[in-house]
Parts: C-alpha cells; structure tokens; sequence
C-alpha cells in the first residue's frame, strides 16, 4: 500500500525547473532513498511530501499527517534545553499530563542516546547530537513517516554510522515509513529497500539497490562511479 | 510598476501577519508556555533597554529644555520652560524617542532572530510539528511590544521632564520647583492618552514589521542583515507617517 504517491509533480523557483514530471511512490514501512547531485530536487522532494511547499503542477498525495522531519541541522530551538526542544511538539499540540510528556520525552532520548544531554542547550552540542536530538523530535509525536534531509552530512564516520543505525532502528521496530535523501549513496545501499537517482529536476533510476547499481544508464553509472570515488 | 507591486505585497503580507499575531493575543495569555514566552519578551523589551531609553529621554529633555529656554530666555519667559518641555515631551518626543529606541533595540533583534531561525529551518520544523509560528514566535514578541512601549513611553516622559529640569536650573536659572510646577500645570489627560496611545501604535508597528520581516527572511546571513536593516528603516517610516496621522486626528 503506497503511503506516499507523487503524480507528474512539477515545480520551478525563479523560472528554473527544480522538479519536472517527476512520478514515484513510497510503500507503508518501507526505507526510500532520494540520491544525486546538488541542486536536483532531492530537499524540494521532501519539502512537497511535508506539506511545506506546493506543486505547480502534478499531485502529491500522502497517506497520514503524521510527519517527522529531520532537518540538516536538527533545527532545534537555540534558548530550549534539547529536552525542552523534544518535548515542544507534545506540550504546544496535545493536552498531555506533564508526566506523560516527560515519559515520552526521555523514552525518545533514551531510543536516541541522548539521555545524559537532556538538559544541554544545542549550542552545547556537537552537530551529531543535534541531528538525533531532532529524530527525537520526530519519535516523541510518534509519526508515521519521518523524512530525513542529508542525515549524516558533515558527519563522521562513526557518528553517520550510528545515525544510520537509528534510521533503520526506526523503520523495523516502529515500522515507520522513511524517506532518505543523501548524497552518502553507499549508506542509501546498504539500509534502503528502493534508492531513486533525481538529476536534472527527472528521475533517472528508481530500484532497489541491487537492481539500482546494475542500472545501464550512463548517467546512473557516472554516478554510482563518482559515489565509489572512481575517477574518469 | 514592479516596485510598486513589491511594495504593495509587502504591505499586504505585513498586515496578514499582524492580523494573524493579534488574533493569537488571547491564546498566548492562556497557554502557560505562550505566557512564558511573554514574560521573557516583556523583560527583553522593557528591562534590558532601560538603560538606552533613560540616556535618550534625558539628553532629549535636556536638548529641548536648552533650546526652548534659550529662546524664551529673550522674553524673559522662562517661567514656562516647564510647560514647553512637558507639552513637546508627552504629545511627540517622549513616543517619538521610545518608538526609536524600541526600533533599533528590540525590532532589529526579532527580524535578526526569526530571520535566522528561517534561514535554519525552525520555523519549518515548527510547521511541520503543526506549532503554528505566529503563534509561538510572533504573537508574544508583538504582544510584549504593544504592552511596553505605552510604559516606556511614559518613563520617557518623566526623565526627559527632569532632564529638562536640570539644564533649566543649571544653565538657565529656572527653578527646579517652579519648573515641575508649570510642567504640570499644562499636562492634560488628553495629552497624555493620546501620547501613550502612539506609543502603543508604534509598538504594534515596531512588532508587526520586524516579525514580516524576519518570516521574509532568504539568501542566509546576507539574508538576516538585509531583514534586520529593512525592518529597521520600514519601523522609523512607519513611526513618523503614524506619529503624523495620530497628532492629525487628534489635535484639530
């Protein structure tokens, strides 16, 4: 069952076309990757399923309003301790008792190892930190979809493995349906069921990751190629 | 023709924002997080700029006080020196030097804030966790702002009264008490509602600009700088073509 369905969706900034026809669905539960170069659509993408901006042409259908979103730099509120910054969403939307919102709160940072900065402020935190304090965010509304724009940019190794550790987490034992978009197509690989290539405002590729790296288009190939650091 | 559209949008997107935060006044007094969140404004507008609006008042105080009593000093009128500097401090400077002070002080810090918080996507983390941003960042600021700037407005016009009593008896030989007495002697009710009353306009507008312009904010820091400085410039507009419509309407 399609939880997210895009139907010849086409949007343009300033009269340059970011999405052009662009049509995929995303499956109930499943980990879909959005890879490609800089400026292709792949944030606009995200952007649309959020409900943030609007198609100028095309549909964008998703099936709960339930959506997390993990932004590149956590976007977490610099004057809230980080939980404070995870407990916003339940304290200004729902009527919860202060208990209940605390339970959640610090079940959300425990699931993200973020226990012992609870009382830190983002500013007091290294960029890591700040990125699973926002998946916090995401995990205490307990939503159904959680989008992750560049999870593990200007990360290390480590850290972006642990990060992709909790995305896949995530998915398997909360059955969350999520949508990655990367330039790390390595990682896309390894956690993904689906990976689609957006260039040029179009998609070129859109299979699971076996399939996605057997793909015979040229310009799949130059940049499964580039990905693995092979030089022309 | 395009600057003129580009200034009727942002008019128009102005007063949205301005309709949609006032209509969120009452809720941000309810919610106890809103009215934290008000507290903090309160202090940030009224208590930390204390010290730039008592310099401002009193240096307009005295600047007023040196220059009327200057001239009435040639016909040996400075009996009134008090009812001069009170008359021009409650009906104009004491708003007037408030509004500007409160522009340069508070407004350019909230478009610089939400500006920035634009640029890093916080406020579309807050749309997507349905916390509607007027709400949370724009109603208390503006609100904060239309509470204070009457207040402030009025602690103006006390200190550039004594101001203006210290160069009159220092440098013009007035009479602290017969000073405070003809100040008083001229100060009406009416002057007084309708100073605070701009003074609450200027508030509205300070708040309503400068949370416009930070939602406006793109292009990052060069963005944020932009926004600051346009909020700015737009607030002193706005407060003289305001101060100018205010005093019309009230003094015919």
């Amino acid at each position: 069952m399609s939880e997210i369905v895009f139907d010849s969706v086409a949007k343009s900034f300033g009269g340059e076309k970011v999405l052009d026809g662009v049509s995929f669905s995303v499956e109930k539960g499943e980990i879909f990757s959005i890879v490609g170069p800089s400026g292709t659509g792949k944030s606009v993408t995200l952007k649309h399923i959020a409900g943030l901006i609007s198609p100028d042409s095309g549909t964008v259908s998703v099936g709960s309003r339930k959506i997390g979103y993990l932004f590149q730099g956590g976007a977490l509120m610099a004057w809230l301790t980080v939980a404070e910054n995870v407990a916003l969403p339940l304290v200004e939307t729902t009527s919860l008792p202060e208990k209940e919102i605390d339970d959640r709160v610090r079940a959300a940072l425990s699931a993200v190892g973020l226990l012992d900065a609870a009382d830190k402020y983002p500013e007091e935190i290294s960029g890591g930190m700040r990125k699973r304090a926002g998946l916090a965010c995401s995990l205490v509304r307990e939503t159904d979809i959680v989008l992750y724009d560049e999870p593990t940019s200007g990360l290390d190794p480590v850290t972006a493995a642990s990060i992709n550790r909790l995305i896949v987490a995530l998915n398997r034992e909360r059955g969350v349906t999520s949508v990655v978009v990367t330039h790390d197509l390595e990682s896309a690989l390894a956690m993904s069921s689906r990976v689609m290539l957006l260039k040029n405002a179009r998609i070129l590729e859109c299979a699971p990751p076996e399939e996605f790296l057997k793909s015979t288009d040229p310009a799949v190939m130059e940049f499964i190629a580039a990905a693995k650091g092979v030089l022309p | 023709m395009n600057s003129v559209v580009k200034v009727l949008s942002i008019v128009g997107w102005t007063g949205m924002v301005t309709a949609r935060s006032v209509a969120y006044f009452p809720s941000v007094l309810v919610r106890r997080t809103s009215r934290q969140a008000l507290f903090t404004h309160l202090y940030q507008t009224g208590i930390r700029t204390l010290p730039v609006i008592t310099v401002v008042s009193l240096f307009t105080g005295m600047i007023l006080a040196l220059q009327v009593g200057l001239e009435l000093r040639r016909f040996n009128q400075e009996v009134y020196l008090g009812a001069a500097v009170m008359m021009s401090l409650i009906r104009e400077m004491a708003p007037f030097s408030c509004g500007l002070c409160l522009a340069a002080c508070v407004g350019s810090a909230i478009a610089a804030e939400i500006g920035t918080m634009k640029v890093n996507e916080e406020i579309a983390a807050l749309e997507v966790m349905a916390i509607p941003p007027m709400r949370f960042l724009a109603a208390p600021r503006i609100l904060a702002l239309v509470v204070m700037a009457p207040l402030i407005a009025f602690y103006c016009c006390i200190i550039g009264t004594v101001g203006g009593g210290i160069v009159g008896h220092t440098q013009l030989g007035v009479d602290f008490r017969q000073y405070m007495a003809s100040a008083m002697s001229i100060a009406e009710n009416k002057d007084l509602a309708v100073g605070l009353f701009k003074a609450l306009v200027f508030g509205l507008v300070i708040g309503s600009v400068s949370v416009a312009e930070g939602f406006r904010t793109k292009m990052g820091a060069m963005g944020v700088g932009r926004a600051t400085q346009h909020s700015v410039i737009a607030s002193f507009l706005m407060i003289l073509m305001f101060g100018y419509m205010i005093t019309r309407m009230c003094y015919r």
